[in-house]
């Protein structure tokens, strides 16, 4: 199921803006990376340049080699929808399809790709709905819309739905900035679990997040605002809260910078 | 300290009643002074203007007195903007009021079962069943050629058009809104009664048709639905095309099924819109469809009429029968946009989740 990603001399652009230079990580399966930094560092861009999200913006591109158990992903003849099958992504906001029953919004993704026996669609319902803890929550108003849920738990639909779809991969952005304590931890606890399945790169802005959650740390930094963002240090989540190589790293996360 | 400002937060206020007192006082003194008095020549209207000028006057010097100026400009801006309220409502209640009451006359079954064939001056008979088939059918194909296009052309400018091209779309669509009807009535006889037409006849001679009428029709409508579907598919937010993006979802389909079904009761909304203006255009459909007395159910060859037609028509009759003939039209025209759009309000609401 879970697959490693190599990125090599990653450079993303929007527009004339040089949003990260030069990147270098492997991302081992069946982990969670952490990536960590400040505002405007770049985390964000990179990680959506891993499903080739970042390019949906006009303007946006990305230079250098990225692969999946070495499949090129920015190979000529890519397909970036089966690139993004692949590649799961849950965003910092909730974003659950409005028009949409819960039931309608785990399966969208299989749904909306060619699947149609009812009782595929409803294995994987509730297999997804499972996993993302929500089953229990839910699963006696399958066919109420997926927006009438508590922030918390329309994030953890957002993740059924990510990985209803089976990816190899599943990539979340920020995924519990908008969320109180309680769901942040639910969904803490989710992502531990999903790492037995997946290959799991979370951005997060809460340090002992990335400390609680993560096996490795990617520390990303800028010298100052208009530079691209650079990766710093990438390393044993312990290595890099208890003794960092690195002076930024370890000024960043005691607090001294960003 | 006394007991009367024990909290600091209380103050004085006017009874509940007092708005309704100054009213009727307004309204007294008006009627006094202007209807009665006839000051600056009195009358009907001036003497409505000064009671709502006196209740203004009336409720700030009362309030000021006893609130303090902060409560008195707060409700002075309050009966200002129900002022408003009401005299926006008034043309709209008129006007309901006046088609009810004047339309009701021959709301009979003659007329929604016959035509004006062989209908004279001297005749009480007829009616508007011709003008219903016409406006319905005209309206019907006018409507089945615009959505496509018009939802298909927003889409292009939102989710593909980038750069110049998708601009000077833009443009075009908004200097074709402003394009006056009578424009694009002329147009399609140009185009198609004049160069068209001969070529579909057996006999090569022009004729008119209903379907010309729904191609003016369409000239019109088109802008609109283009310019309000794009507003509307613009709402969507990117988050939601970002999501479906994410899992692998292929750009056109996601337009399909996640865009355009959220942005669906608004795009209704627009095409609504869209349909009673063109329902109620006049001038076009005369000059391309010709009206005419009988029964066509053929929109694509011959005179047809509609019920803007059959109202002007009426409404400039000489007959003494045609004006109550004119004014149970408009009363069917208006009532027949009010039920489409309520129906197709019902429709794109029976999807949304509950």
């Amino acid at each position: 199921m879970a697959k490693r990603i190599e990125a090599s001399g990653i450079s993303a652009y929007y527009g004339a803006f040089k949003a990260i230079e030069d990147i270098n990580m492997v991302i081992e399966p069946k982990s969670v990376t952490a990536l960590i930094g400040p505002s405007g560092c770049g985390k964000s861009t990179f990680l959506r340049s891993i499903n080739r999200m970042h390019e949906v913006l006009p303007g946006a591109r990305v230079e250098g080699k990225l692969t999946l158990d070495s499949q090129d992903l920015y190979g000529r003849d890519v397909d970036v929808t089966a690139v993004r099958r692949l590649i799961g992504m849950v965003f910092q906001r909730p974003n659950p399809f409005p028009t949409m029953s819960i039931y309608d919004n785990v399966v969208s993704g299989l749904r909306l790709n060619g699947v149609r026996r009812k009782s595929m669609l409803d294995t994987a319902c509730e297999k997804a709905l499972r996993s993302a803890n929500l089953w229990n929550e839910v699963h006696t108003r399958l066919s109420r819309p997926g927006a009438g849920l508590s922030g918390g738990q329309q994030q953890r639909l957002c993740i059924a739905r990510a990985i209803a779809v089976e990816p190899q991969v599943v990539l979340m952005d920020e995924p519990c900035s908008a969320l109180d304590p309680i769901s942040t931890l639910a969904i803490e606890d989710l992502i531990s679990e999903l790492k037995n399945q997946y290959t799991i790169v979370i951005v997060t802005h809460n340090m002992q997040q990335a400390a609680r959650v993560s096996d490795r740390t990617a520390f990303f930094s800028i010298d100052k605002t208009g530079d691209p963002g650079r990766l710093i240090e990438y390393d044993e989540t312990n290595k890099i809260f208890t003794n960092p190589s690195v002076k930024r790293t370890e000024d960043y996360i005691t607090g001294r910078f960003g | 300290m006394t007991a009367a400002v024990a909290n600091a937060l209380e103050a004085r206020r006017l009874p509940r009643w007092a708005p309704a007192a100054t009213a009727v006082a307004a309204a007294a003194l008006a009627y006094v002074v202007f209807a009665l008095g006839g000051v600056l020549g009195g009358g009907p209207v001036l003497t409505v203007v000064g009671a709502v000028v006196f209740f203004l006057a009336g409720l700030a010097l009362a309030s000021g007195i006893v609130e303090g100026s902060r409560a008195a400009r707060n409700r002075i801006a309050t009966a200002l903007i129900y002022s408003a309220f009401t005299l926006a409502l008034l043309p709209l209640v008129s006007v309901v009021f006046t088609l009810v009451s004047k339309g009701t006359a021959r709301l009979d079954a003659e007329f929604f079962g016959h035509s004006m064939r062989n209908i004279g001056p001297q005749d009480n008979s007829g009616g508007a069943y011709h003008a219903i088939i016409g406006t319905l059918e005209q309206v019907a194909i006018a409507t089945l050629i615009t959505v496509p296009l018009g939802t298909g052309g927003a889409i292009y400018i939102v989710e593909y058009g980038r750069g110049r091209l998708a601009l000077a779309i833009r443009f075009f669509v908004d200097v074709m809104t402003g394009i006056p009807s009578i424009v694009a009535g002329l147009f399609i006889l140009a185009f198609w009664v004049l160069i068209v037409s001969p070529h579909l006849s057996p006999d090569g001679l022009p004729f008119y048709s209903g379907f010309a009428a729904s191609l003016a029709l369409s000239v019109l409508m088109l802008p609109t639905i283009t310019r309000s579907s794009e507003e509307m598919l613009r709402l969507v937010p990117v988050a939601l095309r970002e999501g479906a993006y994410a899992l692998g979802i292929a750009k056109w389909k996601t337009i399909m099924r996640i865009v355009l079904p959220t942005a669906l009761p608004g795009i209704v909304t627009g095409v609504m819109l869209a349909v009673a203006r063109a329902a109620g255009e006049t001038a076009p459909v005369l000059l391309v469809a010709g009206g005419g007395a009988g029964i066509n159910f053929s929109p694509f060859h011959g005179l047809q009429n509609s019920l803007s037609i059959f109202i002007y028509d009426q409404a400039g009759s000489a007959s003494k029968y045609a004006p109550a003939r004119a004014w149970t039209a408009a009363l069917t025209l208006v009532a027949l946009v009010l039920t489409l759009t309520i129906a197709a309000k019902l429709l794109s609401r029976r999807n949304k989740l509950r």
